[in-house]
């Protein structure tokens, strides 16, 4: 018994015409709402362009885009609250806005600095994990603090479908059920894991199936739909928060770019299968939609994006006047006070800097 | 006053941390009903109940990835490994993740948690039971690496490891667990961790030890002080970050140092050791650094295991031999 596709249904609110094809959610029934979450997505777009610009001129280095992805961030981050938890993984940009991530912190992590995961105005979520699927296994722990102090709050974690894959991930499903801790498990299924694709990483008929072996809840949804990513992620907060009940909830969506900045995916990747997922986007989409429901016009859409440009704009232009670490500065932070092994490394390191520059 | 084994003063630090703090849970394979499979959490379980003493599933990878988790939301995990041997899968979380947070968030989030491990031969313990590989840990910035030598340490050190606000691996040897009792005051007393201690005064030769070779070590010290050779004998207990001050003027006065570990010998934490004296110390060596170590060889099955341990005899000898150098 293998099970079937079809035993997780894909949810969808939007089609990829762009036409409703069920009563709105509550919280997204004003079309401010609506408009909201279109912002959220070209947002990112405009920052994710710009920020490859950045890497190609040399002002930034490697960079993991998002494009193509932004409807499962968006969708995320509305439906969290604001004392839940993220734990992401790297293409989580839409869901870190709406938690008080600045860009300008996300070029300053990408541009080879720290201080862009120190979060100025977010202190509890995780920065994004770089080792896959490592951090599935900080959600538990999150989702045991919240339990264990009573709290109504859940975690959400994100991965893609490579890290579906992974020790980690089967280890944290697995003890999530288990334990019965508030953790959400969002799979970005973007099909691609760098060159492999999803059908040589598992025998798997979907990646929700994956919930039954941990005995957990197992969700499918139309990650190019950000109405449908949060009316999933909604729900799955709802049974976390008030009934500890973990999930997985597997999102359908696209790659769209390459892995990073360091990759080709054209050495891998058949352009026609590029030009199909091109026409599922989210932001085509979600245009069509506003334009044809809720008389989204040209003049408005321009607008917006002139809007998120400005903001781009703004933000690179703080991310490049942040001051420079001072020397040795990355001495500072290993431990809650230096070693003296470290203090004394630190004094040699300065000395030779002020020798020879 | 009352007397503990190493193993009952591991269990008294903890109960002395549980009942000051809520805060701190304690988590692994087997350590809740069971105790742990050496009693080391014998009746904690009962005391403080399920939520603070959770028996996981058997996943070592998850269960330090859950106590970063944990950390960062303030609570202070101690996680039992059962054996240095299992601690492998978990090695992506300490390295990857618990070590650098502090570093990679400039302090926003931390990592103040215990990953405990029984590790060392000398127990006739199934195969993958005995290794001593503290090097790989030692190596690692970010870290504490403590290893307690006695009950009095043991409790001391592991309550300092407990209240310290950085990630601390702290190894118990467990061919000493249950090897001898000792008076302790249970007044909740941390020992200071980042220091070594002097065991031993000595005027002829430095011998420097942690874990369960200090046993034999300091026999050696009382053998050699029969044949008028006066040895100072050093637990480092920390081994990293390094004293190497205490080592360092040990050595100064003695003009001799002999590194003894259980584990292999290449890239050990002796070789670090011997390194530093060498570019710090070199000019009060009387006689060449040696190093009585366990061999770069798979830890032989019990039936062998004798036979890698560094013994009293190769402590002496090596000691006789730079004994030689005035």
């Amino acid at each position: 018994m293998q099970g079937s596709e079809s035993q997780f249904e894909i949810v969808e609110f939007l089609n990829p015409a762009g036409e409703l094809l069920r009563p709105l959610p509550d919280a997204l029934s004003s079309r401010d709402s609506l408009i909201h979450l279109y912002q959220i997505m070209v947002q990112t777009r405009v920052f994710d362009q710009a920020a490859i610009n950045l890497q190609r001129t040399g002002s930034m280095g490697t960079y993991a885009s998002v494009e193509g992805q932004e409807a499962v961030g968006t969708g995320i981050g509305f439906a969290m609250h604001k004392d839940d938890v993220l734990v992401p993984y790297y293409r989580d940009i839409s869901t870190q806005i709406q938690r008080g991530v600045l860009l300008e912190e996300i070029l300053r992590y990408w541009g080879g600095d720290e201080w862009g995961m120190h979060f100025k105005h977010q202190q509890q979520d995780f920065p994004i994990s770089v080792p896959i699927a490592t951090q599935s296994c900080h959600a538990t722990g999150i989702g045991y603090a919240f339990k264990y102090r009573k709290q109504a709050r859940a975690v959400v974690t994100t991965c893609g479908d490579g890290a579906t894959s992974k020790g980690d991930f089967y280890e944290s499903i697995n003890l999530a059920g288990a334990m019965g801790l508030p953790v959400v498990f969002v799979v970005n299924n973007n099909r691609w894991a760098i060159s492999v694709p999803l059908k040589k990483q598992t025998a798997a008929k979907t990646i929700a199936h994956k919930s039954l072996a941990a005995g957990i809840t197992g969700y499918r949804v139309d990650g190019n739909d950000p109405i449908a990513v949060y009316h999933v992620v909604n729900q799955a907060l709802d049974l976390a928060r008030n009934k500890h009940q973990p999930s997985i909830i597997e999102a359908l969506t696209y790659r769209l770019c390459d892995h990073t900045t360091a990759d080709d995916a054209s050495r891998y990747r058949p352009q026609q299968e590029l030009d199909e997922a091109r026409k599922l986007e989210p932001l085509i989409r979600f245009k069509t939609f506003l334009k044809n429901d809720h008389g989204w016009s040209s003049k408005e859409d321009e607008a917006l994006y002139a809007q998120c440009t400005k903001q781009v704009k703004k933000s690179i232009k703080v991310y490049q006047s942040y001051p420079d670490q001072p020397d040795g500065e990355f001495f500072d932070y290993m431990f809650a006070q230096p070693t003296a092994d470290l203090e004394k490394q630190k004094q040699e390191w300065l000395a030779e800097v002020k020798h020879h520059g | 006053m009352a007397e503990w084994t190493l193993l009952e003063a591991v269990n008294h630090a903890f109960h002395h941390e549980m009942q000051r703090d809520e805060n701190v849970v304690v988590l692994g394979e087997d350590v809740g009903v069971n105790g742990g499979v050496f009693r080391a959490t014998e009746g904690l379980i009962n005391e403080y109940g399920p939520e603070r003493v959770i028996d996981t599933p058997l996943a070592e990878s998850v269960i330090v990835g859950m106590a970063i988790g944990m950390a960062a939301q303030g609570l202070k995990p101690i996680v039992e490994l059962q054996f240095m041997g299992f601690i492998y899968p978990a090695i992506d979380q300490i390295i990857n993740h618990a070590a650098r947070m502090r570093n990679r968030t400039r302090g926003r989030i931390t990592c103040p948690m215990v990953i405990r491990a029984p590790f060392g031969g000398g127990i006739h313990a199934p195969e993958h039971h005995s290794e001593s590989t503290e090097a790989l840990f030692a190596h690692m910035p970010g870290i504490r690496v403590v290893i307690p030598s006695s009950p009095a340490r043991a409790y001391g050190l592991l309550l300092a490891a407990i209240r310290d606000p950085d990630p601390v691996v702290f190894l118990e040897p467990k061919r000493v667990y249950r090897l001898g009792k000792q008076e302790i005051v249970d007044n909740g007393e941390s020992l200071p961790l980042d220091t070594c201690f002097v065991l031993r005064d000595g005027i002829d030769i430095t011998l420097v030890s942690w874990g369960a070779s200090i046993k034999e070590t300091l026999e050696a010290a009382a053998d050699l002080a029969k044949a008028g050779i006066d040895a100072e004998v050093i637990d480092v207990a920390t081994l990293s970050p390094l004293d190497m001050d205490t080592i360092l003027d040990s050595v100064a006065r003695t003009g001799r140092c002999i590194i003894v570990h259980e584990a292999a010998r290449s890239c050990g934490v002796g070789a670090e050791i011997a390194a530093r004296l060498a570019s710090d110390g070199i000019t009060s060596l009387l006689a060449p650094i040696k190093r009585v170590t366990g061999f770069d060889t798979v830890m032989p099955l019990y039936r062998y295991e004798d036979h890698y341990m560094p013994g009293v005899n190769r402590i002496i000898d090596a000691a006789q031999e730079a004994m030689v150098y005035r």
